[in-house]
């Protein structure tokens, strides 16, 4: 069982002062999960009447992307994985005893309280074009069309997405490139996504832009951060599919 | 309560095509002019929503999380059920409808179990057209594998995240349509009423969760799609915030609450390591396929698995179900688990687990084949447990998982209130006492994309054309939301002693402890005296610190768990009153000798279905009987 100084981040509302409080956070065992302790560290203080810290979680298995902290100066902390699977043993291991915790910081993700952030802007850049416009009816046959498997792979590897910001919160910029390249990608390389390449394009960096991302300055900090591994090598799909629906056919 | 399934007449195969021609349409000038209510944007909700909107709806749809996108449906690993028969291994849409009624231990309607496997191809070529990357075969071409109790290959998957691909699937067509204008999302708002005027659903109160505003919206129907209630055993597979406040609440207004003592204990999870226990990770049921299930044949055998032979290995599986062996369905393999566990075959520092092995796959098929197939899986459980599967067989144990029972729904989808439609896992239809894998996708997106946009074009076109939306100034909104800041009220200012959490944990000790995997009549009376205590002093002592005004999730989990604790009840009662043994429900009372469930079709082949009468006081149990026409009535065997 181990004793950690922690210090997070309490703000209790969006327009109010932020500080960062401390915490001596006892008992704590390698198996734990940093959500678990942090459960701990908030059973202690609701016993004490404080209001607990606030921070998003649901699925606690590292897929619905809810999770968001900065951890000793690193997104989602030191391993690749998400906030949720990282585990005690991670610190313990390395004799590291004093944690820093905060929200994802980017302009475009205002902090709505303690730990918890604003991402609606990823889901208004896929509003702006990351999807397929066909309706629920009669879809030709699952197998009219044959994907050959290495291009349905690099499709899946850019769906992996989670959309949890870890990219944007790594990068000095505040840019969500990999987050945008990652959809871009994912119907880029599918027939499916065809027809409406060009404009997808175009409308989600647009949309990008106007939520106050920065722009992309090729650092690779989020591809370091992201927990899923997205690969930069989106960024250039994206960049190539932008220049091509400039000037040249979609296909 | 009256219970009308409204089941079309005519032979099964031609039920829902002769009931979608039968139905009133609604005329496209006026679909604008009818505003929908859906509550949740998992599979159930996002398809629903999207689908609406694309028919030209006015939608309004609202979730907890931050994001449609992180619905609890994202989880789901391992894959879809449809009986597209690629793989050409015999499978039809009638042996997929016959699995499924049996796979559900005949507790299930027939005409609507039909329609799901008659629906499901459609999902699948749906899904593809979206750009869903299902795993495909070097030719190009989608791949199958067998899943969860089938002897065919009808399951689609997209790696170890089926459920995360077709939730975005969803959600981007929702997405669609919020850029469309056609549906109108509000996300981190909870539900926390449904305002019912005459037995018809009116619209819902609703608590931003970021200022903490009580809202009331008025529709022309309302449709709960907020998933299962797993959470009320504290641990289980569900994200965090599943709950069953929306369903709940529906109950408490006079919706029908149908079996809700259908559990599923998942076999495959990571067993529990400590108090500290949060959640329970669920390890892919596709790892049956090549995995061996195992326990020592010695009681409180010690060594390692290594330095256990052969010849003392229990592989109790196989050997007690030859054809099905390791991939016997889930509440046999889940009551199997507990049987060694509690002989003290267990494995594992609790003595609460048992070896899934994969040695002998390894051997045969080579570490990279494994690899290709669950490396996701694998990792995981290596970065929860640090032990690493492919030198040591995973220690696994059952989890609570899923939840059969539901609001009860008629075959349009509409629960006991008119005008308040229920689906996905929210309602109890399709899967009787006992869910297949791959099932719950299937069912979600059944119900989301084909079904409720055509039965619920039938009620709006029946509400006439003289039809007005009550508005929210109505007495039955200014009550509603009353009744709902006064509960907000009271539990911030009881100022007990006790975390919600400790209310909550207790309460999940009491029900996996009396109604988990064996239940027993004098441990569920125990149960129904428990829980009522445990409510008492839950309203007497809870501490729920923070104010009503901003995010406060002590007091969101506060509201989650008061209804737990009067669900919990409900649960027991259900589980008291069905004295037999069906799929998830196991009644130790009624096995046979050989310990296997012991059904009793002639008192018990009907669905439950509970009518709310007032606090404190004991509900009505219904009945819904179930006529197996097409199938007929026998013992599930998997041996
Ligand atoms: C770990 C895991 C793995 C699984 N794997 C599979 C699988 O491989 N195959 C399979 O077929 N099934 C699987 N299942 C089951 C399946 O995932 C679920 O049954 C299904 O996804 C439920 O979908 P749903 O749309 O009904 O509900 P959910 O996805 O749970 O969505 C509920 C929605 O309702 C909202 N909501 C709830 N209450 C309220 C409220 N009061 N106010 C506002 N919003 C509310 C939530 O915000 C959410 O948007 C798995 C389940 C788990 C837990
Ligand atoms: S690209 Fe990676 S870091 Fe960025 S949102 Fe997606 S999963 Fe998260
Ligand atoms: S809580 Fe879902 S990814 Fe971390």
């Amino acid at each position: 069982m181990a004793t950690y100084k922690v210090k997070i981040w309490r703000q209790s509302g969006p327009n109010a002062n932020g500080h960062m409080e401390r915490h001596i956070v006892k008992g704590i065992d390698g198996d734990m999960s940093f959500l678990e302790m942090l459960d701990h560290l908030n059973e202690d203080l609701e016993e004490q009447g404080k209001e607990p810290v606030a921070f998003d979680h649901d699925c606690r298995e590292g897929i619905c992307g809810a999770c968001s902290l900065v951890i000793n100066g690193q997104a989602h902390g030191p391993e690749t994985t998400t906030t949720c699977q990282l585990h005690m043993r991670s610190f313990e291991e390395h004799n590291v005893s004093e944690i820093d915790i905060e929200p994802f910081r980017a302009t475009a993700f205002p902090i709505i309280k303690d730990c918890v952030v604003d991402r609606s802007g990823f889901d208004r850049v896929i509003q702006s074009g990351g999807f397929v416009s066909v309706n629920t009816g009669n879809a030709p046959d699952a197998n009219a069309n044959a994907i050959p498997k290495p291009e349905a792979d690099t499709a899946f590897d850019a769906a992996a997405c989670i959309g949890c910001g870890a990219c944007v919160a790594a990068c000095k910029n505040a840019s969500a490139m990999l987050f945008v390249s990652a959809k871009v990608s994912h119907l880029a390389h599918l027939p499916q996504g065809d027809a409406e390449r060009r404009e997808r394009v175009h409308s989600m960096v647009n949309t990008m832009d106007k939520e106050g991302f920065g722009s992309c300055t090729n650092y690779g900090e989020c591809e370091a951060a992201c927990p899923k591994s997205i690969s930069t090598d989106n960024i250039a799909t994206l960049n190539r599919e932008f220049i091509r629906s400039k000037v040249g056919p979609t296909t | 309560m009256k219970l009308d399934a409204k089941i079309p007449e005519g032979p099964i195969q031609d039920k829902w095509a002769n009931h979608k021609m039968a139905m009133k349409l609604v005329n496209p000038a006026n679909k604008r002019k009818y505003k929908v209510i859906i509550i949740g944007s998992g599979l159930a909700g996002a398809s629903a929503a999207a689908t609406m909107g694309e028919l030209g709806y006015n939608v309004d749809c609202f979730c907890f999380q931050d994001s449609p996108r992180r619905a609890h449906s994202i989880a789901a690993q391992g894959g879809i059920n449809a009986a597209k028969n690629y793989p050409g291994d015999g499978d039809s849409i009638y042996r997929l409808f016959y699995d499924t009624v049996k796979g559900g231990d005949f507790r299930s309607r027939e005409a609507n179990v039909y329609r799901l496997a008659e629906i499901s191809n459609q999902i699948i070529d749906h899904c593809v057209a979206q750009g869903v990357p299902f795993a495909r075969e070097y030719g190009g071409l989608l791949a199958n594998r067998s899943f969860g109790g089938a002897q065919v290959s009808r399951t689609f998957y997209a790696r170890g995240q089926t459920g995360q691909q077709l939730l975005i699937g969803a959600y981007q067509a929702l997405s669609r349509q919020i850029a469309a204008g056609t549906v109108q999302m509000h996300t981190r708002s909870e539900m926390l009423d449904v305002v019912v005027d005459d037995n018809t659903a009116k619209g819902v109160i609703v608590r931003n969760l970021v200022t903490g505003q009580i809202e009331s919206h008025a529709a022309d129907a309302v449709v709960l799609a907020t998933g299962g209630y797993g959470n009320v055993f504290y641990l289980s597979t569900n994200a965090m915030g599943c709950n069953v406040t929306a369903a709940y609440r529906a109950y408490k207004k006079g919706a029908g609450f149908a079996n809700p003592c259908y559990t599923q204990i998942h076999p495959t999870c990571i067993p529990v390591s400590g108090e500290h226990q949060s959640k329970l990770t669920l390890m892919s049921e596709s790892l049956r396929n090549d995995g061996r299930v195992w326990v020592p044949k010695e009681l409180g055998d010690k060594r390692k698995p290594d330095e256990i032979p052969e010849n003392e290995r229990d592989y109790y599986l196989e050997r007690k179900y030859p054809s099905f062996g390791n991939l016997a369905p889930r509440d046999i393999a889940s009551r199997s688990a507990k049987e060694v566990c509690d002989e003290g075959r267990g494995v594992g520092n609790t003595g609460l687990g048992v070896y899934l092995d994969f040695r002998d796959a390894i051997s045969r098929l080579g570490e990279d084949t494994i690899s290709a197939r669950y490396g996701n899986l694998f990792d995981m459980y290596e970065r929860i447990t640090a032990e690493n599967p492919y030198q040591n067989p995973m220690r696994i144990y059952p989890a609570v998982h899923y939840t059969m029972g539901g609001l009860w729904v008629d075959y349009n989808l509409m629960s006991t209130i008119q005008g308040l439609y229920v689906i996905g896992e929210a309602n109890f239809s399709d899967h009787g006492a006992n869910r297949l894998g791959a099932s719950a996708l299937m069912q979600g997106l059944a119900d989301g994309y084909f079904v409720l946009p055509q039965t619920i074009a039938d009620y709006l076109a029946s509400l006439g054309s003289d039809h007005q939306r009550t508005p929210i100034e109505d007495q039955a909104f200014v009550d509603a939301e009353e009744a709902v800041k006064s509960q907000v009220n009271t539990l911030l200012n009881i100022n007990g002693r006790r975390t919600v959490d400790s209310f909550h944990k207790e309460l999940g000790r009491i029900m996996w402890e009396n109604c988990g995997m064996s239940r027993t009549k004098s441990g569920l009376e125990t149960a129904i005296e428990e829980i009522p205590r445990l409510r008492q002093e839950f309203w007497n002592d809870v501490k729920v610190n923070g104010t009503a005004d901003n995010l406060n999730m002590s007091l969101e989990k506060a509201g989650r768990v008061a209804d737990f604790l009067e669900f919990g009840e409900l649960m027991c009662r259900d589980a008291l009153a069905r004295e037999e043994s069906a799929g998830g429900h196991f009644r130790a009372e009624h096995q046979t000798s050989e310990g296997e469930a012991l059904r009793n079709d002639d008192d018990f082949c009907h669905a439950a279905v509970w009518e709310y009468t007032a606090d404190d006081e004991a509900p009505v149990r219904h009945r819904e009987e179930l006529d197996f026409e097409n199938i007929k009535l026998a013992t599930r065997s998997y041996k």
